[in-house]
């Protein structure tokens, strides 16, 4: 395997049809630093929907008063969803118009999100926006978060690919997305002017009003900082949730008198902020308002325990499932010298010398091999809603991870039998619609140095065309990175 | 569904025939005795047990679904103080010939009301939600694996993807029909040849063609057929070769509005696969167990709209030949004002995970106390015993 190989398919997402590949392999990859555009055209052109971060929610909660159903958590909201996806005819025409309208935004953003890695010049930074947003995992599994999922990966996530850690948390954590996901939105201080409020307009209901929740300041803690094992305690998860409450997102109607806007679609609500200063990690914070929690963030941002999680996941992702344990010390060490700087932390992993290892390290997981796949036979143009199709059949489709900890990075979650059949009917079906001409010439250019005798002994007995086409989108050298 | 002459069973002979370096895909026998299967079916949406199996005979029942009471009139009783759902024929028939039981008011540790947390629980099988990463039917297949790891049981999701429950360190993989176009003979056979060399790629394959096999011309683009789902499910199980575990999921539970319309068209649905799934098996149902459970329960009042909100207690079903049933296991904890959970919803009086964790290990021969705290950690509770037929 080639250094070329390594810098097009284990950094990148291959090369493009038409494209070649000349120059010195790491020349390539830092170049792609400097040349990375976070807003490309694709999603520059894009209406912006930031400011519909609460239109579904207002949407679904008008739909009980409407029924006048005593539900009154989100997870309710859902149902109320999948009863529209189910029963067409069970809610107002103007309701469903509006869910069909979020629905049609979410494909295409996700067809969109496909597109613009398809096209990219510079994939390895495609590759680490797609790497951060799954550490970052928001999901539009969640009721309200249609309009907003892609929003956090474009604008909270793509700026910040090659800047500050610390700067790409406090976006991420505290955009509408996340806020909706994790429940932030709704979370209140248990002693705050806004819950003493609505005890006393509730005393007479048997269930007391939903107060402090601490999904998010858990989650932040476990999954986007220190790490399961970082050292921090149950108390610090409901010190740290305090410290946010008041955070949550613009256009709920109950708080609209006392929001403050904040860029995004997100908001404070000082009403509903827990008054008082915060114990996070032995270190105390005063009672800054909105501030307190960003205080907090900042300082998880550069704990040591948050270097070596980050280092150990960006190492597995793109070095192995077992991910080599120099590799993980030379990028830990790079962000605590730096103080998290992602550039800094990209030329390390550029430059490491476990990053150049001849064999296979990583089964390639199925975004990561569809939008190989698109590239390699050009098939750029195809509709986003055929991309959502078949993203959805190979199992991994943006912005739907199973949980808050995003999609697996582990070779056994996509390893599978049925899964690698779904991908030979998909390679075949996609082989079909494009030009098939010159597959052993262009497999030699997307895998220089890299093309087993065995996959060109294949592809140069194929049938036809096609046929040569499909084997190279399902070939060992396709699949493994 | 048959498995001869499918069109993907003789892809697979051929195949074999052609390249030697990919093992000869296994014929199908019939199962030896003593091969247990194991069948978890998860009802996706929080399914009211009261509407599975109602208590006609607590004397507050009618008082809180006026308008459902009617339905149980005519309904087959489980006994003199439970009925079960007129949708249920035919898991009430497995009932009356002693191979199904009910538990009742019955919940996992859960206690919010959340489908997303409540789901995450009943798969990971933690304490609390986001606790545990792997799922407890994988540590299942884990804990069944011999003492290097080497031979596990063969697991297998009926599901689109690998739900949570069986992700984890042990093997496990997923099938469900696919709506892509098949992809050709032709092609099928080049990609075989191409994988030969490649132990990896040419295992996943052979597997996946003997899966494919096993399924036969399923016919299906999907899983909404209920019953041709549990045909699917038992062609894919039956055979010695087939999987040992198995896992399904069933949406459609979440009854805010209308719910006796809504309840009655998904609890048919069920009652279709469990029967086909149970035909399907033939022999095999004699060392099968079943299990349907479900997140959390339902408000035991209706609501404004006839309907049922998210609640507590649910109702869970044991099916199979191996299961000692025609009885409710239930510490039926009442439905006044002051027996219900929080004023609303059905009290949990057992455990879950007791039960899941005692059936199994009975069906598995696992040590009980051992399957509980691998599967279920963090719980003081005593795995249930006495479940399956001794």
């Amino acid at each position: 395997m080639s250094t070329a190989h390594i810098a097009l398919n284990r950094f990148g997402f291959g090369l493009r049809r038409g494209d070649t590949f000349s120059g010195d392999p790491q020349r390539y990859l830092l170049d792609q630093m400097d040349a990375f555009d976070p807003t490309p055209r694709l999603i520059a052109e894009r209406p912006d929907t930031s400011d519909k971060a609460g239109e579904i929610l207002e949407m679904l909660r008008q739909l009980r008063l409407d029924r006048r159903t005593d539900a009154s958590d989100a997870s309710s909201a859902m149902a109320d969803m999948q009863a529209m996806d189910e029963a067409q005819n069970a809610v107002p025409a103007e309701v469903r118009g509006s869910y069909l309208r979020a629905a049609q935004t979410l494909r295409r953003d996700a067809g969109l999100r496909t597109k613009v890695a398809a096209i990219s010049s510079t994939p390895m930074a495609e590759r680490l926006v797609h790497f951060w947003a799954n550490h970052f995992s928001v999901s539009a599994a969640k009721p309200g978060t249609h309009y907003q999922v892609a929003n956090h990966e474009f604008s909270a996530i793509r700026p910040h690919v090659f800047g500050n850690f610390s700067d790409m948390l406090r976006a991420a954590v505290l955009h509408p997305a996340m806020l909706l996901y994790l429940d932030q939105f709704r979370s209140v201080g248990p002693n705050s002017p806004f819950q003493q409020r609505r005890a006393q307009r509730r005393r007479n209901n048997d269930r007391p009003p939903q107060g402090l929740n601490e999904n998010l300041a858990r989650e932040v803690l476990e999954l986007h900082t220190l790490g399961v094992d970082g050292g921090y305690s149950q108390a610090d998860v409901t010190e740290f949730a305090h410290a946010l409450t008041g955070w949550t997102i613009n256009g709920l109607r109950q708080a609209r008198r006392f929001s403050e806007p904040r860029p995004g679609g997100a908001a404070f609500v000082l009403f509903a902020h827990e008054p008082g200063n915060r114990s996070v990690l032995g270190r105390t914070y005063r009672d800054t308002g909105s501030r307190q929690a960003e205080a907090i963030l900042s300082d998880l941002a550069s704990h040591p325990f948050t270097a070596r999680f980050v280092a150990t996941k960006l190492a597995r992702h793109f070095a192995g499932d077992i991910p080599p344990p120099a590799l993980v010390s030379a990028l830990e060490a790079d962000f605590l010298r730096t103080g998290g700087d992602l550039a800094s932390l990209t030329r390390t992993l550029i430059g490491a010398p476990e990053m150049w290892t001849p064999e296979p390290v990583k089964f390639r997981q199925p975004f990561e091999w569809f939008v190989s796949a698109l590239r390699i036979t050009g098939a750029d143009n195809i509709s986003n809603r055929r991309i959502a199709g078949a993203l959805n059949e190979i199992g991994q489709v943006p912005w739907r991870a199973p949980s808050p900890a995003g999609y697996d990075d582990l070779e056994g979650s996509w390893a599978g039998p049925d899964a690698l059949f779904r991908r030979v009917e998909l390679a075949e079906r996609i082989a079909h619609n494009v030009p098939a001409d010159g597959i052993l010439a262009r497999a030699d250019a997307a895998f220089p140095g890299a093309l087993s005798d065995g996959t060109r002994t294949w592809l140069s007995r194929a049938e036809s065309g096609a046929q040569a086409l499909g084997l190279l989108l399902v070939s060992p050298e396709m699949m493994r990175r | 569904m048959t498995m001869d002459l499918n069109r993907r069973s003789l892809i697979a002979g051929s195949l074999a025939l052609g390249a030697a370096g990919v093992a000869l895909p296994s014929m199908a026998f019939a199962q030896s005795a003593g091969q247990k299967n194991l069948m978890f079916v998860l009802l996706r949406g929080a399914s009211d047990g009261m509407a599975m199996l109602a208590p006609t005979g607590d004397p507050d029942f009618e008082a809180l679904r006026p308008s459902a009471f009617e339905d149980y009139n005519a309904a087959q009783r489980a006994d003199s103080f439970f009925a079960i759902h007129p949708a249920f024929t035919q898991v009430g028939s497995a009932y009356a010939s002693g191979e199904a039981l009910f538990v009742h008011a019955a919940a996992t540790a859960y206690r919010e009301r959340s489908h997303f947390d409540g789901q995450n629980l009943i798969e990971t099988g933690a304490a609390q939600p986001y606790a545990t990463r792997d799922g407890w039917l994988n540590r299942l297949i884990g804990m069944m694996g011999d003492g290097d790891g080497a031979r596990h049981p063969s697991a297998l999701a009926i599901a689109p993807t690998l739900p949570l429950a069986l992700r984890g360190d042990a093997p496990a993989s997923s099938y469900a029909p696919s709506s892509l176009p098949e992809a050709s003979d032709a092609f099928m056979d080049r990609v075989g040849l191409m994988y030969q060399d490649d132990p990896q790629l040419g295992g996943l394959w052979s597997r996946a063609l003997e899966t494919q096999a096993m399924a036969g011309d399923d016919g299906l683009r999907n899983l909404r057929d209920a019953a041709a789902a549990g045909e699917l499910a038992a062609s894919l199980m039956r055979d010695t070769d087939g999987a040992r575990i198995a896992m399904m999921e069933l949406g459609g539970w979440d009854t805010h509005a209308n719910q006796r319309g809504a309840y009655n068209r998904v609890a048919g649905q069920l009652d279709a696969l469990l029967g086909a799934y149970r035909s399907g098996m033939g022999a095999a149902w004699q060392d099968t167990l079943v299990v349907v459970a479900t997140e959390f329960g339902r408000t035991a009042r209706y609501n404004g709209t006839n309907g049922t909100d998210h609640g507590t207690a649910s109702a869970a079903l044991m099916m199979g030949g191996a299961v000692r049933g025609g009885r409710v296991i239930a510490d039926w904890p009442g439905l006044r004002e002051a027996d219900l959970y929080e004023n609303r919803d059905l009290r949990p009086t057992i455990a879950l995970e007791n039960v899941l964790a005692g059936s199994i290990a009975d069906h598995m021969r696992l040590d009980p106390q051992l399957a509980m705290a691998m599967l279920f950690p963090g719980r003081e509770g005593t795995p249930t015993s006495g479940i399956l037929r001794a």
